[in-house]
């Protein structure tokens, strides 16, 4: 299959490309930019004027909820989502039932993606067994059957000495660590930040401390132990000035953001509204735009839509028993766009954030559209507008923040490994 | 939708229609409501002690959380409107076999409810109730988690009102657990809009919420200067759960840096009233001499709780003519 993606304008942020050049591609790689390679006979050409083409979009984070969520969602359902957000590659942290801490769920999951030709699905594997944050999991074993990086996801992790000793052997293999920094003792009880709306709804507090106590252990036993970390999910100011200065100081950390908490802050938890229930939980407004602004500069690495598809009966119940998180696949795009726009980000910058960052953190060979690189491409119109309606969404989660808001840049074609994977109608 | 989605208590013409919060209630419908209750404290002097401004309607008392005292004046208030009652306590029934609160609420919804009174552990539940009624049915807050307990904080407003006339002048201490209470933040939110002027929150940084002075209240946490020239003072119930954490040390302690006694109570105005929203804890938050005492119009305040009901459940009906 050759396929020539003509006339749009090339955004390819690692390679420094942002020009009006055609796109070449045959048996699943990319073979030219800008000029045709010699007798190149397309077996289809897609017209791209007045659009964007731009690497595959990689997302740090997005539950499957295979196995065990199935009522929730499935990986078809989920699949499909990830390329109608122009999502090509996506990490899927360990929380699934059971948890991927064992080399044939890692291996199942990966044979069970791929079966469905759609994004490719990198699993992160669970730092300890069961995620019960006692023992180690097989971390060497589990790297070989296709895991990227380890995790704990949302489950804590209340023994210092495991978190020590999961860092040490970690970096014993140079296997990435990813954490969400959150003391959970700090947090206990809490569904919302601590502050004026907390204190007015009285919902139960989860303060800042519990994001940047976390931190500084985290940032303490990484600098200890060489382990390469990443930090999930960053929430606050503090946290982020934290992350700056250790930087500063030479820790090789990276972080990213949800997107949610880009556009999105305590106050639009409004009247208990169950998908603002989000974890890390909407701060004040000064941490969002701090966030922001960290974000275009660099500090933190890469933006993910932290995609958490729930069933309608474990959000349709009060604020603080709803089951937390939201939908995000195919937010993830306007939801950057929108944040460059606002914040006059160059839009190769912010692209960067959700294709060649996000790869580097990933550490993987994709986001970028160089010659023989994989075919993984997205196209998008990025001036169209559309309203947010839970109900079209492909994704079998409904749940999101973002009901009814109009907003721009539509995907109308999205390529893996040089096949059409995703066509709008 | 009929219902104002800025405060979706109210309809888009401003009328009560259910009531969940006092937050965000104008004004002239807390004093609708408190003169609606004037009139009915005279009903419950009568010797017939109904009207029958409910006659027909069918009132369920919701009860997701435990409650004595609420439930039965909110039982009280609908049958001395004539209504029929119905009380249920789902603490021990449907959700521990496992039904979801709206299926609980879909199935009342079905026998022909006309007005659902809602307890709930949770903040915010009466506002998810509210949102999945039909349009005939009204949802009136009994109390939700640390939220709101408007019915409550009317009911202050009402004693407050009857022993000093005016809130242009006065100055309002809150004493105690003011992070769990429903209560303070009912009284805190209907205070302000009827005018106080000054309002004290007294307690322990434990117990004191992040940034409760954006609800427009001073923070003190030394009683006895809190408590300096105040005209009314407002106890809080101090659970006794709330010691077996590590927000206090002990109800002894507690009682000593912040239980109101009569020397701490003298340093208020001599005028100053003393208010409960019961169950007292006696020798933790208040003392006996002060609840049993001359300023203490925590018995009134009861009595004031029946009327409130009945003007709520009136005026949320739409049958009230005031």
């Amino acid at each position: 299959m050759k396929i020539h993606i003509k006339g749009g304008r090339l955004i390819d942020p690692k390679n420094g490309i942002d020009a009006p050049l055609d796109v070449f591609i045959a048996a699943g790689k990319i073979v030219a930019v800008g000029a045709a390679p010699d007798a190149f006979g397309a077996n289809r050409v897609i017209d791209a004027s007045n659009r964007i083409v731009c690497p595959g979009l990689v997302d740090l984070a997005a539950r499957l909820r295979e196995p065990g969520f199935e009522y929730m969602a499935t990986l078809e359902s989920e699949m499909h989502a990830a390329v109608a957000g122009g999502v090509t590659s996506l990490a899927c942290p360990p929380d699934t039932d059971p948890p991927l801490d064992e080399p044939g769920l890692v291996e199942m999951l990966k044979y069970r993606a791929r079966g469905h030709n759609k994004a490719r699905v990198y699993p992160v594997g669970a730092l300890t067994e069961g995620l019960k944050g006692l023992k180690l999991t097989e971390m060497a074993e589990l790297r070989d059957a296709g895991c990227v990086a380890f995790s704990h996801a949302e489950a804590p992790i209340s023994d210092n000495q495991v978190l020590y000793y999961a860092l040490q052997y970690a970096a014993t293999f140079k296997i990435p660590v990813w954490l969400r920094p959150q003391d959970a003792t700090l947090a206990r009880g809490g569904v919302a930040h601590e502050g004026q709306v907390a204190t007015r709804l009285g919902l139960p507090p989860i303060p800042v401390c519990a994001e940047t106590a976390a931190l500084a252990l985290i940032l303490l036993l990484a600098r200890e132990t060489g382990a390469h970390v990443h930090l999930c999910r960053l929430s606050s100011m503090e946290g982020v000035n934290m992350v700056r200065r250790a930087r500063h100081d030479g820790v090789a950390a990276t972080c990213d953001v949800a997107a949610h908490h880009l556009h999105l802050s305590e106050m639009d938890i409004g009247y208990f509204d169950p998908n603002t229930n989000l974890i890390p939980p909407l701060r004040s407004q000064r941490d969002r735009d701090a966030l922001r602004r960290a974000l275009a500069e660099g500090v933190i690495d890469a933006l993910c839509s932290d995609h958490t598809p729930v069933d309608d009966d474990s959000k349709q119940t009060s604020f603080s028993e709803a089951e937390a998180g939201a939908t995000g696949l195919e937010l993830l795009l306007p939801l950057t766009l929108k944040w460059a726009e606002e914040d006059r980000v160059p839009l190769s910058t912010a692209l960067g954030r959700i294709t060649s960052d996000a790869a580097r953190v990933l550490g993987i060979d994709t986001g970028h559209l160089a010659p023989g690189a994989d075919a993984d491409v997205c196209i998008f119109d990025a001036e169209r507008w559309w309203k947010v309606e839970p109900a079209a969404l492909k994704s079998q989660g409904k749940n999101t923040p973002f009901s009814g808001l109009e907003v721009k840049g539509k995907v109308t074609h999205t390529l893996v490994a040089g096949q059409v994977a995703y066509e709008a109608k | 939708m009929w219902l104002d989605p800025r405060n979706p208590q109210l309809t888009k013409n401003g009328e009560l229609h259910h009531l969940l919060s006092l937050e965000g209630l104008p004004a002239d419908i807390l004093w609708q409501i408190l003169d609606a209750a004037a009139s009915f404290v005279g009903v419950t002097q009568r010797e017939v002690k109904k009207v029958p401004l409910l006659r027909g309607k069918s009132v369920f008392n919701i009860f997701f959380e435990n409650s004595t005292r609420t439930r039965t004046t909110f039982e009280i208030a609908a049958k001395r409107l004539s209504a029929d009652v119905i009380n249920l306590a789902i603490a021990q029934s449907s959700t521990s076999k496992g039904e979801s609160m709206l299926d609980t609420v879909a199935n009342l919804s079905a026998m022909q409810a006309d007005m659902f009174v809602v307890r709930h552990a949770a903040s915010g539940a009466p506002y998810l109730i509210a949102k999945h009624v039909g349009p005939d049915i009204h949802v009136i807050n009994a109390g939700d988690g640390r939220h709101q307990h408007p019915t409550q904080g009317l009911l202050d407003m009402y004693t407050i009102r009857h022993y000093k006339k005016d809130f242009t002048n006065l100055r309002v201490a809150i004493i105690g657990d003011i992070l769990h209470s429903r209560v303070a933040r009912s009284q805190i939110h209907a205070l302000t809009t009827l005018g106080c002027p000054e309002i004290r929150v007294i307690g322990p940084r434990t117990l004191i919420p992040a940034d409760i002075r954006n609800l427009g209240v001073q923070v003190y946490h030394d009683l006895r200067e809190g408590l300096k020239d105040v005209d009314v003072v407002s106890t809080l119930r101090l659970q006794s759960e709330r010691m077996k954490g590590a927000l206090l040390a002990s109800g002894q302690e507690f009682y000593k840096y912040y239980g109101i006694t009569d020397d701490k109570l003298a340093l208020a105005k001599p005028d100053a009233i003393v208010l409960h929203p019961g169950p007292m804890n006696r020798g933790v938050e208040i003392d006996s001499s002060v609840a049993d005492g001359r300023q203490s119009v925590i018995l009134p305040q009861v009595n004031f709780g029946i009327a409130i009901r009945m003007a709520v459940m009136s005026i949320v009906a739409g049958n009230w003519r005031g």
